[in-house]
This record gives C-alpha cells, structure tokens and sequence, in this order.
C-alpha cells in the first residue's frame, strides 16, 4: 500500500488528479461554508440577473441573479452523489456476476455474459436516456439509469480476470486443498484482481459524471431549481453571447473533475497494472 | 592469429533495474576463429543471452549501458560503430542471428514469404556483386531461397512462403530461422538458445542441420546453451560464464577431458548420472546489482581462499589452447 | 472460403445480440413504467383516450404476448407515431439517418488521419516532452463534456468571430436530395458552392466529436506500437538488419493498426453517443436532434425507436468491424 502511495506520488499527473478529486469532496462537504450565498440554491435575486464575474458574484449570477459560484458548490454535492451511488451499485452488480460466470463455466456463465454484452452493444448514454426518460427526471432515476448500463463493465472485466486466475497455480492449489467455492473466489481470487478492479472504477467514475451531466443537459437529470451542472449549461444557452460565464463556469467544473478521475485512474493503472509496470521499467 | 574472427575483450556493460545497477556483464573476453562453434554455456541469468545481444549491438538502448572493453570482428571495433552502419553493413550481412523463439520472432501479420522477400532485398549477398538488374537479381534470390529451404529440409518450400508463420510447425519455424540466418551469407551467426523452445525429439534434428550447414559454409557459430550435452554434440570449443564473467576457454575434448574451474567440474557433476543421481550446486547464483568481490564463484566454492576474495584470477593457460580464470585450478596442486 | 465462414459465424451472434437488444428496450418500454399506455399518450391525454390507447396495444395482454407483438411491429418497421412531428417514427428516422452518418463519418476519417499518427509519433518518442504532451491532452480530451465543448465552439467562432455558421447542415434548403449525403450529393451534382457549404457547416461539429474520438485512437494506436516494439519480431527484425524505417512503417504499424482497427467499432460508439448533444447544440438535422426534441416533448415512441435504432447501427457497425479485423488478420480463424 504504500509503496503503491509512493510511486503515484511520484507521478505529478496522477497527484493532480487526486487534488482534483480531494478539491470536489471538500467543496461538496463544505459546500454551506465555502459558498459566498448558500441560499441562492432555491432563493433568486431579478434585479442581479446575469451579471458577469465581479466581487459580489465571483463568477457571476445566471437568469434567476442566484450566485453561479454557490451553486457550483451545491452542484458537487450533487455530482459526487449521483457518481458515487451509481457506481457502487454497478460494482456491486457486476463484480458477482463477473465472478460466478467466470468461476463456473457452463451454460448459466455463457447466458449472463452474453446479457453483459447486450448492454455493452449499445451506447451507454442512449440506453441510459431511454431508461431515464421512462421514469421521469429525478436523481434516483439518474443513478438508476447509470447502474443499469454501467454494471456491465465490471461484469466483464471481473469475468475476463477470473478466467485466467483460474489457471494461477495458487488458485489451482486452494481448489485442490478443499476450498470451499466461496472462499476461493473472495478470499484467493477478489484480491488478485481488486487492482484492476480499482483502476476501472476510477475511470468508470469521469465517464459516470460525464453521463450524469449530460442527461442534466438533455433535461433528464434533478429537475430545476437542482444546481445540477449539466442542466445550468442547458438554461445558460438562451442568454449567449453575453453572458459567457453562465456556461463556461459549469462546463469548466465538470471538466476538472473527469479530469481529475482520468488522470488518477491512468497514473494508478501504470502503477498497479504488472503487464504495463513490465513495459515502463525500461523508461527509467 | 590471422584466423580469429572476433575478438571481445573486457566488455562490462551494466543494466538499470528496480533494485539497482546491475553489472550483467564483468569484463568478458571471448574469442571465436573463423569457421568455428563456439558453445557459451551458462545457467540462465549468467549473461550468455546480454552478451549475444552486445555483439549484435541490440541492447535496449534507455535501460542498459556499455561500461568499457571492445568488441573487434573482421578488424572493426563494432562498439565504434553507429546504429545505421550497424544496421546497414553488420546486422544480417556479416552477423545473422537465430532467435530462442521462433514461435514469437516471426511477425505474424505477413506472410513468410514477405519476411524473407524484404531480408533478401537488403541483405542479398548479390547486392555485393552487382551487374544485375533489380528483376534479375530478384529472379536470382528466389531460386536461392527456395534451394536453401530444401536444404534445410522443408517439405514444398513455394507453399511454405505463402503461409502465415502460425500456420507452420516450431520445428519448421525453427529451419525457417537457420534458412534465413545463412541466406545473407554471414560469417557469423549467433544462434541464442535455438532449440530450448522446441520438443527434444526436434532439437536433435535442428542442430544436426545447423551444424552441417554451417561446416558446409565455414560459418562460424556463437550457439548460447545451457545444456551440455547439446553444447558436446556440436560445439568445437567452449566458454563457460558464470555471473557475467568468464570462467574457462577450451576445445570441447579438453574441456570434458580436464575441466579446471571448479564451476565447470561441478556443472559437470551435476549431469544426471547412474551413479550419482541428480547432484546440484549448493549455494545460490549472487545477485548481479551486487556482486561479491574477486572471484564471482567464490562463496560457493571449496576451493576458496583469501585471494579468491579479492581479486579476480587472470586467465591462465592449463593445456592447449584452454584456459581457466582460476586462482587454485583443479589439478592444480597449491 | 475462410472469410465466408469467419462472416457466416459473427452472424450466428447477430441475431440473438439483436433481439436481446429489442428485449431490453420492450424491458424499459413496457415493464419498468407504471402505465405505458399514458406514456404512449402523451401528458395531456384523457383518460377515455388512454384506455382506448392500452386496448389497441395490447396492454391488458400477458408480457409474453405483448413482446411477440412488438417483435412483429418492430420487423415490420413499425415503431409508432410521434407526437412530436405527428409522423411515422421509422419514417422520420430513416429521413434524418444521413445527416447523422455523414457527420459521424466525416468524423471517424478526419480522427483517424490525426490520430494514428500522432499514436505512432507519441510511441516512438516514448517519455519525450511530446508524448506528455500528448498524454494529458487526449486524457483532457476524453474529460470534456461534449455538449460544453460545442458551446464553447459555437460562443467563440460563431458568435463572437462569426467565421463558421452558426448552426445547421446548410444554408437554405440544400442540394437535391440524391443519396442525403450532401458531399456526396454536392459532388454528383458537381456545385462547388453547396459543398463549401455543406464542408463549412461540419467544421464545428466534426471538431467537436472527434476531440474524444482522436484521443482514444491516439491512446490505442500509441499502445499498440508500444506493444509490438517491444515483441520478440522487432527484436528479431532489428537483429537481422532489417532497416528502421521499414521495421516501423511496414511491420511494427500493420500489428498496431490492427488493434486500432478493432476500436473503430467502439469509437462509432463514441461518435453516435456523443452526436446526440452536439447534434442538439448545432442544430444538426440527425437522429440526434430528434431524439432530444422527443426528450424534451416526451414524445415516448420517438425516443424508443431511436434507441433501437442507435442500438441496432452499433451492433451492425461492431459486426463489420469483427469481419473486418478477422479479415485483415491473419491468425484469426474462429
């Protein structure tokens, strides 16, 4: 473990990324004390509409004259919710499956891949709005929508890894020992692979958040008045050229955070992934 | 001697890894004469594979570093030259090489026929001659080939070039490989554990037609091993290296006959026998990045003393033309 | 004979792949809401319409009865009306097909001559500046909203430079409708001014789609050069003297390219997902467009046929890329 600390430390764009992610879990935590006017999350101000950035409105007000930067602020809460839900469910469906089907090998293992591979056949975002359109905007049915397309991702990866597990010596052993089925795909198997698992799910996140804004965006996300960042580039649409901050602020914001989730996700793959450690020693 | 064909000497070369610098090669002197095998033996790891590589000059460049001596063939410092004269004049005209994997060393998106067609158009010995049009000399290549594919006893050599290299057995992947090291006309070929990746019934086969081949031509043969009994079937004299440095140089008749180091007396003890079973070498191979000092054998060795701890033994003549890096050779009564 | 079978096989998957698909979208469609049948009517529709709308679908029919049935609709091309244009949604999908085609098309070409060879360059200046460079830019480039980045575009070229249009496909009413295509259209008809037109109204969109398009090949193509020059072949083919440049651009690319290949199927994946917002945000007249006007007038069956739709190109497009990569490579022979 910390080995693995030392040698993403190490790695400058890594530790960017995880700064980034630190940066939005403390602005969604402390979203009430950093915020210039917490309340403009539902309250609205006419007669400040639309003003560009100055020092009342560090990144100036939208439509209503609510406060961008404050909004902002709220508007992690939601991101981190949506992504963090969503993406725990998604593990939590696809890991098992990927496991089992990759442990036993029959009909029951060949059925549920197959089903993973239906869902991977479609764009995620397509299916996602489907699913999203039919239960009507709301957060819950973002991270529905989300699970529902993502899990298959885990499914697969887990699937492809404890295939070849199967085949490691040591795996091979605690079968011949007695193991229990249980005990060797979570005991011996899940940690050899957590690595990989770890790696996808952080990129899994940027690519969750990206979604979840874009269906803010197409109006399937929390409805209005939701700081949702995907949305608040949507209403800013109307009022450009002139009030550029309106969209750029929120866009820029969805940006460092998958940004941040990439970066840490690619660093953390060099560092834990053995095939690709291999290949970067020579670098040195 | 006018006959010497290359000549290294006191080659070091050291590589980055995790743990350190690592001295892989410690001052090397090998000497191989026109028209001659030369065996390398070795346990893995002892350099052999690093030291076949160097005189190729195809080291990884970023992670390995030539940290001194000389590499001399046909009266040119190889280590002076730069890649593209390498590449151009060296590699696959004067030194061809036989991979350990014939399974990998085929690129497996053209067919076979394709690899051998652009060896030839760079290294085909007609291009030294000239006189010949492109198309001639094209004509002229073929018929070389296909006559070299049947020497090297491949059924329905035109078939064989239009397969894909995975379409082909190892053993005639393996031929494939020693056809087109010899294509070039070479005078050396280094031929790096050629048959470790093949079944042992093949293995016998492949070095019968290698040794031929290369007799026929007078190709001298650097053949990297860690077998003996391959390295006594068809090796006209042997070098043998423990952790990156050279132990004893000898005819492969004096060398079985008398071998002096005592490292060389226990690989040959440790041949399975009827009457001794299966002996290994106690102690373990010491870590490269750090290395004991003098004799590398030392702390493994019986015959150790004071001096073996401190400097390495000078290479020493014990009969003709073989010679032993031993400060208390066996037979050797102090 | 080979490709015959290695197509007749990827079919075999086709079907089930697809009806699969048509389960998932009947799944969402008919199972997850509440009441379909006031879904299908729209939010302003009484209850006396509903209940005529739940009889003539079916509804009060068990699940397995109303799959079979929406099988048959949907193989007959009937996907339902929409609300929205007040047409038949297969009709009015069909119509806006070729505005998203060309779009995506023009796309993957223009991301495909950018990014290959900046993969290629970005692998052989391993750890240069460049290369880092690069790694951040199409990590960046993979973490924009696209829906942003169209903004940003649009806010600056078009409003503020005003130098590309606005939105659109076009202005005016566009060429004679030949094949939709309007390039292609243009050319037929051989009127410069419609294709300059047409070419000036894709700059943006086309930018916009491929930044993460480009980024993806660049990674793929930069690890699969990676891969194949650290493969046994290289090693083999640089041993031999194979020159550089011929190593590289014939033998090291066809291996990576082939990787590349493979992704292409993702990438359109990519592309027709990423179409849906940029189409919105330009204006475009695509499936993308539409579906987003249905979204925001909850026009029920557009939205399911456009899922089906989409879902459907993706499976044909992952289907022809498999036939492609076993076609281009050799070692595939399942």
């Amino acid at each position: 473990m910390l080995r693995i600390l030392r040698k993403l430390a190490e790695d400058r764009a890594a530790l960017l990324g995880l700064l980034l992610i630190v940066a939005l879990v403390i602005a969604a935590i402390l979203a009430p004390l950093l915020s210039t006017h917490p309340a403009d999350v539902a309250e609205f101000h006419t007669a400040r509409r639309l003003t560009g950035p100055n020092p009342e409105n560090w990144l100036g007000t939208d439509r209503m004259g609510s406060d961008i930067y404050s909004r902002l602020l709220f508007g992690a809460r939601i991101t981190i919710t949506i992504a963090v839900t969503a993406i725990t469910v998604a593990v939590i469906i696809g890991v098992p499956i990927g496991l089992v089907a990759g442990y036993y090998e029959g009909l029951g293992s060949d059925l549920l891949m197959r089903l993973s591979d239906i869902f991977l056949a479609v764009p995620q975002i397509v299916l996602a709005i489907a699913i999203a359109q039919t239960l009507g905007p709301s957060i819950e049915n973002v991270i529905l929508a989300l699970s529902a397309t993502y899990w298959p991702f885990w499914a697969r990866l887990v699937f492809a890894e404890t295939r070849s597990m199967k085949n490691e010596p040591f795996v091979e052993a605690a079968i011949a020992l007695g193991c229990s089925p249980w005990r060797v795909m979570v005991l011996h198997i899940l940690p050899s692979i957590s690595s990989s698992i770890i790696v996808r799910t952080t990129i899994g996140m940027g690519g969750t958040i990206l979604t979840a804004a874009t269906l803010g965006f197409l109006g399937l996300g929390p409805p209005p008045p939701t700081p949702e960042w995907g949305r608040t580039i949507a209403e800013s649409r109307e009022f450009l050229p002139m009030a550029w901050w309106y969209a750029a602020f929120p866009g820029l914001a969805i940006f460092l955070v998958v940004m941040g989730f990439n970066l840490l996700g690619d660093g953390l793959r060099d560092v834990l992934d053995p095939r690709l450690r291999r290949a970067a020693r020579h670098d040195k | 001697m006018t006959s010497e064909l290359i000549a290294v000497r006191g080659l070091r070369i050291s590589f980055a890894s995790d743990a350190g610098i690592a001295r892989v090669l410690d001052g090397v002197d090998l000497t191989i004469n026109r028209g001659e095998i030369m065996g390398l033996i070795g346990e893995s790891g002892c350099g052999k594979t690093t030291l076949a590589r160097a005189i190729l000059g195809i080291l990884p460049r970023n992670a390995s570093r030539i940290d001194g001596g000389d590499i001399r063939f046909e009266g040119r410092a190889l280590l002076d030259l730069d890649e593209a004269t390498l590449a151009a004049e060296i590699r696959g005209r004067r030194i061809a090489y036989i991979p350990q994997d014939p399974f990998t060393a085929f690129n497996p998106v053209f067919t076979i026929g394709t690899q051998i067609a652009d060896l030839m158009r760079f290294k085909s010995p007609l291009l030294r001659e000239g006189g010949l049009s492109a198309r001639e000399r094209r004509r002229a290549d073929h018929a070389r080939v296909i006559d070299l594919l049947r020497q090297v006893q491949l059924p329905d050599p035109e078939g064989v070039l239009r397969k894909y290299p995975h379409e082909v057995s190892g053993g005639q992947r393996q031929r494939l490989m020693i056809a087109m090291a010899l294509l070039p006309e070479p005078r050396l070929v280094i031929a790096d554990e050629p048959t470790t990746a093949l079944d042992v019934t093949v293995q016998a086969q492949i070095l019968k037609l290698l040794k031929t081949l290369a007799r026929d031509r007078g190709v001298a043969v650097l053949f990297t091993t860690h077998d003996l009994g391959t390295a006594y079937e068809i090796c006209d004299r042997i070098t043998v290296m423990y952790a990156g440095q050279e132990a004893e140089e000898a005819p492969v008749a004096s060398f079985f006959d008398r071998p002096s180091h005592p490292y060389t007396r226990k690989l040959l003890d440790s041949l399975p026998s009827s009457e001794n079973g299966i002996r290994g070498i106690p102690g373990e191979i010491p870590r490269l990045v750090d290395p004991p000092p003098g004799c590398r054998f030392h702390p493994r060795c019986d015959r150790a003393s004071e001096v073996c701890r401190s400097s390495r033994p000078p290479s020493t003549p014990v009969a003709e033309a073989h010679t032993v890096r031993c400060h208390h050779p066996l037979g050797d009564v102090t | 004979m080979k490709t015959l079978v290695l197509m007749l096989n990827r079919l075999v998957w086709f079907a089930p792949t697809l009806l699969g698909l048509l389960a998932i979208v009947f799944f969402i469609s008919h199972v997850i809401p509440a009441d379909p049948a006031a879904f299908v009517a729209g939010e302003n529709a009484t209850p006396e319409t509903i209940a005529a709308i739940r009889a003539r679908l079916g509804l009060d029919q068990p699940l397995h009865v109303q799959f079979w049935r929406y099988l048959e609709s949907i193989v007959q091309g009937e996907m339902g009306r929409s609300i929205y244009t007040g047409r038949p949604v297969a009709e009015d999908l069909m119509s806006r097909l070729p505005a998203t085609l060309e779009l995506t098309l023009v796309t993957v070409v223009f991301a495909t001559l950018l990014g290959v060879p900046l993969g290629v360059v970005a692998a052989l200046r391993r750890n240069s500046w460049l290369d880092h460079a690069l790694r951040v830019i199409t990590i960046a480039g993979l973490a924009i909203a696209s829906f942003w980045f169209a903004i940003l575009l649009q806010l600056t070229f078009s409003m503020r430079l005003g130098i590309t249009p606005l939105h659109g496909r076009i202005e005016g009413w566009g060429p004679e409708q030949i094949t939709g295509f309007y390039i292609v259209d243009a050319l037929i008809l051989q009127d410069m001014e419609i294709l300059l037109d047409a070419l000036r109204h894709l700059i943006l969109p086309v930018i916009t789609l491929a930044v993460p398009a480009t980024a993806t090949i660049v990674r793929f193509t930069r690890a699969g050069v990676l891969n194949a020059l650290q493969s046994n072949y290289v090693l083999y083919e640089t041993a031999m003297g194979y020159p550089r440049r011929l190593v590289i651009w014939k033998y090291v690319l066809r291996n990576a390219l082939i990787g590349t290949v493979t992704q292409i199927g993702l990438i359109f994946g990519i592309l027709l997902a990423g179409a849906v917002v940029v189409e919105a945000v330009f204006d475009w007249p695509g499936l993308g467009t539409f579906a987003v006007n249905s979204i925001l007038s909850s026009d029920y069956n557009a939205v399911m046929g456009f899922t089906v739709i989409v879902g459907a190109m993706f499976i044909v497009v992952n289907l022809v890329v498999d036939i492609l990569h076993g076609m281009i490579d050799p070692r595939e022979t399942r």
